[in-house]
């Protein structure tokens, strides 16, 4: 792949690969995300999807390739780095702070946007105070947004399913990212919970976020990209547009015959 | 679909020290009330008691902050303890350094001696600092035991001088108790403090969920060792308390036995609660001194209780009162 | 020669020694596995199993009836110690099981002290007091005694976990916990075995070795411990990991004290404990855990 950098290219996946003993989960793939766009990956169960986001994310390390994140690589840097630089993720195993309120969660979310440090908050300088209330009513503001208000001081692990679902995004979007990783946001959730999902991601792109989001809902997929990438296997089938995309033989073939074969 | 989530559970419902009055209120007015200790109390050896109880506070305060909210086990911490102890000690004794000065010092020697440890045990995930700390204690008392020419050996560290305020010696236990009181003060505020701050937050964060931490930009290494260092820190600090309160030291103080109490101590409080270590403090001074008429079945009634306590109410004791009300709400369900 | 004759009797004495911790980082590991937690108790029951025995040869009059009734009567106060304080636990994580076998040490350390007593006993080796030589090296027979004992328990135990449907579904529940319930394993009572077999392995190995070392009530701290470092030094869990980590272990102090210093002894192994554990975290032969998101 050899294609010439576009300045508007947020994220750059370049080769891509990762090995696992016995399985190559993602196999030399290369692909880019326009700032401002929403971008699908799509494939049947096993296709290396998650891995493909654990690796952005930095939780994976890859066995060879490169990913640059605003012209910069960050294929070496740890999790919490990728997260400063402004890449924030949720997952597809729910991993929020059950012990902790839901009010907290967001807050946690918020630490990037925190300058506290542990000297200062032994002493509890007055810059803590002010930093603790502005917090407070930035996670606050959030969880109004997405009708979590109500629960703001129950603890997170006596949410919902769809609850904790809207509580992970809002706590990945409390850091104000540029690049929203969404793993299967709508996964488990009802029709009408789905669609709200969907309607939640179109006005955050709306408002400027980029998002990379993986999902199986097909519906929503398709209504919401801008640009589709199918794997299988752990390489590219297919890119493009969702009419693109649904025409492809490979990917009627590979995933949707996969679908029939669910039905 | 994979579905195995990731189990870096933490050790209990931690929970931020409550709002309402406010939380430096309530914690000025506990102070203000054990202020009244020494008044109250018959003799100087109940002052003696009251004393020791701070120092154990301060222990198992600074411990809980590590395992009851930070999720990590350290069985080093006597060994803390000792360092502190011994650097206050050994400055004064062999070099006449001022107990003032060495105080600090204390600290800084106890969480070096965690910095050394922690380092290299937490980059890795699962029980490494419980198991690196339990024979990095097994060394320092090694240490403490055989380098006779510094801390006096297994005969102890003789001869350390007491705290002075403008040249008059807080030589006596009633003397002392104002500043084991107003030390251990500072060291719960701080707690508090921290906890109710982004860093204490984070410390949470980490203990509950170390991946999802990670994610929104929290270096959960760095996390855990600061909370790791400062939980040393502050074992050195009661270190150097105790060695200039008591003016002498030995290594049986410090050894691993006593490092497991102090754990268990936090777990019999309520590991994750604010006020848990006062309980777990109380409990740890006076158990000895109750039980000491029942001579060779004191342990067996240690350790009955502690059983009892551990299976009936696995929150600790702080958490009875929450325990209760979810069993009544349970009948009337 | 005289050099390599120091050397073979150090050997030897390390490897004695290590056979001991092996048996007792064994128990640590079958109880580390099944609950996750770290068995305070395990020591205890190392210094029951000596001064146990050593009360029932008087009535035994044999030393091998002795060993095995103490040794059965231990793994029966293993049974017993799970059923009451493991048991009932509401939420039993590691952390609390972990807690609770601290305070079945401290109970069990003072019950021994209050039945046994508080001084040290011993007992003369299975084969008497004697010493075998072999070319110069002088060898203990007790030495050999407790290497063959702790092979044999080991091929017991090793055949036990392979072959008995009792030891598989200790490994499943061991593995996966829920995945073992839903396919019938009763989760439960692999625990309450799983201290049976540690409370066994504990009791044999102080057995075996009071007769080198006596065996008094306040031991069992000292023993656990070292059971535990050769448990973490092999790899926690595993069984030929407790075996080379107990070697491992008794080697090292042999050799620390022979060549530094027995004063540092103690810091000696543990120093080089820590360093074999930073640089294989999960120990000579333990597997790290993989954790999907
Ligand atoms: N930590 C791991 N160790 C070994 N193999 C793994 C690991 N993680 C993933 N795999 C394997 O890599 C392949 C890709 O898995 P991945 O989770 O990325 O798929 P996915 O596309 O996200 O699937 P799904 O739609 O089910 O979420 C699978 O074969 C999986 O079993
Ligand atoms: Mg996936």
């Amino acid at each position: 792949m050899n294609t010439p950098r576009r300045t508007d290219d947020l994220l750059e996946v370049e080769n891509l690969t990762c090995r696992f003993a016995g399985v190559t989960a993602v196999d030399d793939l290369s692909f880019r995300v326009k700032a401002g766009e929403i971008k699908a990956v799509i494939g049947p169960n096993g296709a290396g999807k998650s891995t493909l986001f654990n690796m952005i994310a930095g939780v994976t390390r890859p066995t060879d390739g490169t990913i640059k994140f605003d012209g910069a690589r960050i294929d070496r840097l740890p999790t919490h780095a990728r997260a400063r630089r402004g890449i924030a993720r949720t997952f597809q195993n729910l991993q929020i702070f059950r012990e902790m309120s839901v009010l907290e969660n967001v807050m946690v979310g918020r630490h990037l946007r925190g300058r506290t440090t542990t000297l200062s908050g032994l002493l509890h300088l007055p810059s803590v105070g002010a930093e603790e209330r502005a917090m407070e009513a930035a996670a606050m503001a959030l969880l109004e947004r997405f009708g979590l208000a109500a629960k703001a001081h129950a603890p997170a692990g006596s949410l919902a399913f769809g609850q904790m679902k809207v509580l992970e995004l809002a706590r990945a979007l409390a850091s104000e990212p540029r690049l929203l990783l969404l793993d299967e946001p709508a996964a488990g959730l009802p029709h009408a919970e789905a669609d709200k999902m969907a309607e939640t991601i179109r006005d955050l792109n709306r408002d400027g976020m980029t998002v990379l989001l993986v999902e199986h809902n097909m519906r929503m997929v398709m209504s919401l990209s801008h640009d589709i990438l199918v794997l299988n296997n752990g390489r590219r089938i297919a890119e493009g547009t969702a009419e693109d995309v649904r025409r492809h033989p490979e990917v009627l073939s590979a995933y949707l015959g996969e679908e029939a074969a669910d039905a | 679909m994979a579905s195995i989530e990731a189990k870096t559970g933490p050790m209990t419902h931690s929970r931020l020290p409550q709002r309402g009055l406010s939380r430096h209120a309530r914690l000025a007015l506990v102070w203000l009330a054990l202020a009244a200790v020494p008044f109250v109390v018959p003799n100087a050896y109940w002052i003696s008691l009251a004393n020791l109880a701070l120092i154990n506070l301060v222990l198992i305060a600074s411990l809980n902050l590590l395992m009851g909210y930070g999720g990590q086990i350290s069985l080093a911490h006597a060994g803390f303890f000792g360092l502190g102890a011994y650097a206050s000690g050994i400055l004064n004794v062999r070099y006449g350094v001022p107990p003032w000065a060495g105080l600090p010092a204390a600290a800084v020697v106890a969480g070096l001696g965690a910095l050394l440890i922690g380092i290299p045990a937490l980059r890795l995930r699962g029980h490494y600092l419980a198991m690196a700390t339990l024979g990095w204690n097994a060394i320092l008392v090694v240490f403490f035991t055989q380098l006779v020419g510094f801390t006096g050996g297994p005969n102890g560290l003789l001869g350390v001088e007491p705290f002075s305020i403008f040249g008059h010696a807080l030589d006596t236990e009633a003397k002392a108790f104002p500043l084991a009181w107003a030390v251990a003060f500072f060291v719960m505020l701080a707690i508090s403090n921290l906890l109710a701050s982004r860093i204490g937050r984070s410390i949470r964060a980490v203990a509950t969920n170390e991946l999802g931490a990670q994610s929104l930009g929290i270096d959960s290494f760095r996390t855990k060792l600061a909370v790791f260092v400062l939980s040393a820190g502050m074992a050195g600090i009661a270190g150097s308390l105790y060695v200039h309160i008591n003016q002498y030291a030995s290594p049986e103080t410090f050894g691993i036995a006593p490092s497991i109490m102090l754990l268990v101590m936090v777990a019999i409080g309520g590991a994750g609660t604010f006020y848990g270590p006062m309980l777990g403090a109380l409990i740890y001074t006076a158990v000895p001194q109750i039980l000491l008429d029942y001579e060779d079945a004191e342990l067996m009634l240690f350790g009955l209780g502690l059983l009892v306590v551990l299976i009936l109410f696995p929150r600790g004791l702080a958490g009875i009162p929450a325990a209760l009300t979810g069993l009544v709400r349970r009948r009337r369900a | 020669m005289q050099t390599t004759t120091a050397l073979l009797q150090v050997l030897s004495s390390g490897i004695g020694t290590g056979a001991v911790y092996a048996l007792v980082a064994l128990g640590f590991n079958v109880v580390f596995k099944s609950t996750g937690a770290m068995n305070f108790a395990q020591g205890e029951w190392v210094v029951m199993g000596g001064m146990v025995t050593a009360l029932l040869i008087g009535t035994f009059s044999s030393v091998g009836l002795a060993v095995v009734a103490a040794v059965v009567l231990v793994g029966v106060v293993g049974l017993l110690s799970e059923r009451l304080t493991v048991q009932p636990l509401k939420r039993p994580d590691a952390l609390v099981i972990t807690l609770v076998t601290i305070g079945l040490s401290i109970v069990s350390r003072s019950l021994v002290m209050l039945v046994l007593g508080k001084k040290p006993v011993g007992y003369a080796g299975f084969s008497g007091n004697t010493a075998l030589s072999f070319g110069g090296v002088s060898i203990q027979s007790q030495t050999l005694w407790i290497i063959a004992i702790t092979l044999a328990f080991l091929v017991v135990m090793h055949a036990f976990f392979e072959r008995t449907i009792l030891g598989k579904a200790l490994r499943a529940a061991a593995a996966d916990r829920e995945a073992a319930a839903i396919v019938g394993v009763n989760v439960g009572s692999t625990v309450l075995l799983s201290f049976g077999i540690a409370a066994l392995a504990g009791a044999l190995a102080g057995a075996i070795v009071t007769p080198l070392t006596l065996a008094s009530y306040d031991q069992g701290a000292i023993f656990g411990f070292k059971g535990f470092s050769a448990a973490m030094l092999g790899g926690l869990g595993s069984l030929p990991g407790a075996v080379v980590g107990g070697l491992a272990l008794g080697l090292l102090e042999a050799f620390g004290s022979f060549y530094i210093s027995s004063d540092f002894k103690d810091a000696i192994a543990f120093a080089v404990l820590l360093l074999i554990l930073f640089v294989r975290p999960s120990g000579l032969l333990g597997r790290a855990d993989i954790v999907k998101v």
